[in-house]
């Protein structure tokens, strides 16, 4: 599959006063593909939304480089990237600039120069592609959380980017904004084809993901598929990660002596297993 | 009293008054306070106040609402009828009894000018009900167009003015909570000394203003991301539409005008 999205090297500090550097950043590497979906996890402050900040050209790296559909990020094609790239943050009300939910899904189209008659279009067509047809007119705080971030992915989609950026989109949703939300992206992705990249601490929704990278203290200290990634058990943890729910508990009934075979990634399977091994007896 | 207020606020809805072009209601809205001064005897003002009441009836906001919601300024308009009552001494004596006398010319002046107000805050308030913000933005931004040649950022104020606008909600919702949370922990801003109360917002203020510069800052990285940047190069998704009906509204005004200046005194 073609790469859409790579790390080269990357290694990016902040500055927060005179000559005192924050090492955010340190010598990232890995490539996303078409079509994939890629999980990043790791603990507060290990690196994750500068990550994103890079990839969309908030900031530039010190060393290595960001690459785009195979073309490095420079200042000179910031814009035409970003065109290309839609990202959706933590926060349902700090990123809804619109009055309205048609406006806030217009913006993107409105920045980027599109003519009124296809605009009108792409937002009824966006906003269709989310499920919230209905609500063009609502203004924002009679919105509910899961429906706010909805609406940001069909502004983040208006542009029909490639790949969509999710800097802990749900995670400041109630549980069923969150499954709102990650539905949506699953449909999304069969209909279309897009590349996701999502910052996550929600361990059921890294299941979902192709790949996983796992970020520590601003290095790549891990990655692989979910399954592989969760079978290293301890090791997570030292990264201070949790395991989902399923698996911490299959640990624990080994540990107390249980003789379970599976790995036990979701709930269904770890009950399966309990159920079954028990009828036998 | 705070969500009864109605002034300066929208209220979504439909009628003709709804369906002018927010730049025609601008213009007339400038245009009327001037004509509003040229009333200057009964028979000027009482054109001016059934023109309003004309509006108020074409626009479909119900009377005993509008008066309802607009009570804080209508206690104005009555204050300052008093203090022309009592303060005005012109004219032949209408009344007296003990300390109070009561001049002829201060009653016309009262009644003109707490009138005049009143047509005036009716009228605005018509305005702001019957446009969304977002298209008084949109009407203010392309009126003001022109100006940009003299280097002033209209796109930008704008903007501004919608974003603004935008976060009034969410801010509110914040003060909120932060009182509830504050409240819980037992401080009160609702009754002590003046110096109590002051050290009691305080701690209201301060999350506050926190917050609001993170939202800010997130809302700029959001707005960036999606590809802005100023003005130029962009195009609009709301479109502005003159129709036949705005150019009646201001000829209606111009029609208006040359009445009053025939039976001006
Ligand atoms: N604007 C900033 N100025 C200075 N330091 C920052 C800034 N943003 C993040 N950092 C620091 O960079 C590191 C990585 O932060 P961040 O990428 O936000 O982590 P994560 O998203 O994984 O929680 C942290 O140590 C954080 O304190
Ligand atoms: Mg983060």
């Amino acid at each position: 599959m073609r790469e859409v999205l790579s790390l080269d090297g990357v290694s990016f500090a902040y500055e927060t006063e005179e000559d005192v550097f924050v090492q955010a950043v340190q010598d990232v590497s890995f490539t996303v593909r078409d079509g994939e979906w890629v999980s990043i996890v790791g603990h507060n402050g290990s690196g994750k939304s500068t990550l994103a900040k890079l990839m969309i050209g908030l900031l530039f790296p010190a060393t290595g480089s960001v690459n785009v559909f195979l073309d490095p990020l420079t200042e000179d094609n910031l814009w035409v990237v970003r065109s290309q790239l839609g990202v959706v943050f933590q926060n349902p009300d700090n990123q809804f600039v619109g009055a309205t939910v048609q406006d806030d899904v217009a913006f993107a189209l409105e920045n980027n120069g599109v003519s009124y008659e296809d605009m009108q279009i792409r937002v009824k067509e966006a906003l269709s592609d989310v499920g919230m047809s209905g609500y063009h007119n609502h203004e924002p705080h009679h919105l509910s959380g899961g429906q706010k971030q909805r609406v940001a992915i069909a502004g983040a989609l208006a542009m029909n980017p490639k790949i969509l950026i999710l800097d802990e989109a749900t995670s400041m949703l109630d549980p069923q904004g969150r499954s709102e939300v990650i539905e949506l992206i699953t449909t999304l992705r069969s209909t279309t084809g897009l590349t996701v990249i999502s910052i996550t601490h929600d361990l059921e929704e890294v299941l979902l993901a192709d790949r996983v990278f796992v970020m520590n203290q601003g290095k790549l200290a891990a990655s692989g598929t979910p399954t592989s990634i969760f079978e290293q058990g301890t090791k997570l943890q030292e990264h201070g990660l949790d395991l989902p729910f399923a698996l911490r508990l299959s640990q624990l009934l080994r540990h107390t002596g249980m003789p379970l075979v599976g790995d036990h990634m979701s709930e269904k399977e770890l009950v399966n297993e309990l159920w079954t091994s028990h009828f036998n007896k | 009293m705070m969500e009864k207020m109605i002034f300066g606020r929208y209220l979504p809805g439909d009628s003709i008054t709804y369906r002018l072009d927010p730049r025609s209601k601008l213009i007339f809205i400038f245009l009327f306070i001037f004509a509003v001064f040229l009333a200057n005897n009964t028979v000027t003002y009482a054109i001016l106040l059934t023109f309003t009441v004309f509006v108020i009836l074409l626009s479909k906001i119900r009377i005993p609402f509008l008066l309802g919601g607009l009570k804080p300024i209508l206690f104005l308009v009555v204050f300052t009828l008093l203090m022309h009552l009592f303060l005005t001494r012109e004219g032949d004596v209408l009344f007296q009894w003990k300390f109070i006398t009561i001049y002829e010319e201060g009653l016309r002046q009262g009644i003109y000018i707490s009138l005049r107000f009143l047509i005036l805050v009716l009228m605005t308030t018509v305005l702001t009900l019957t446009t969304s913000p977002i298209s008084i933005t949109d009407g203010v931004e392309t009126l003001l167009n022109p100006l940009k040649r003299l280097k002033l950022p209209v796109h930008e104020l704008a903007m501004m003015m919608s974003i603004a606008l935008r976060f009034i909600p969410t801010l509110m919702d914040e003060t909120d909570k932060i009182l509830k949370a504050q409240l819980a922990r037992g401080s009160d801003i609702s009754s002590g000394s003046i110096q109590q109360r002051v050290k009691a917002v305080i701690p209201l203020l301060v999350p506050l203003f926190v917050s609001a510069f993170k939202r800010a800052e997130d809302l700029a990285v959001a707005m960036e991301v999606r590809g802005y940047r100023g003005g130029e190069g962009r195009t609009r998704f709301r479109k502005l539409q003159w129709k036949t009906s705005d150019t009646m509204v201001l000829v209606l005004l111009g029609v208006l005008s040359a009445i009053m200046l025939y039976f001006r005194g």
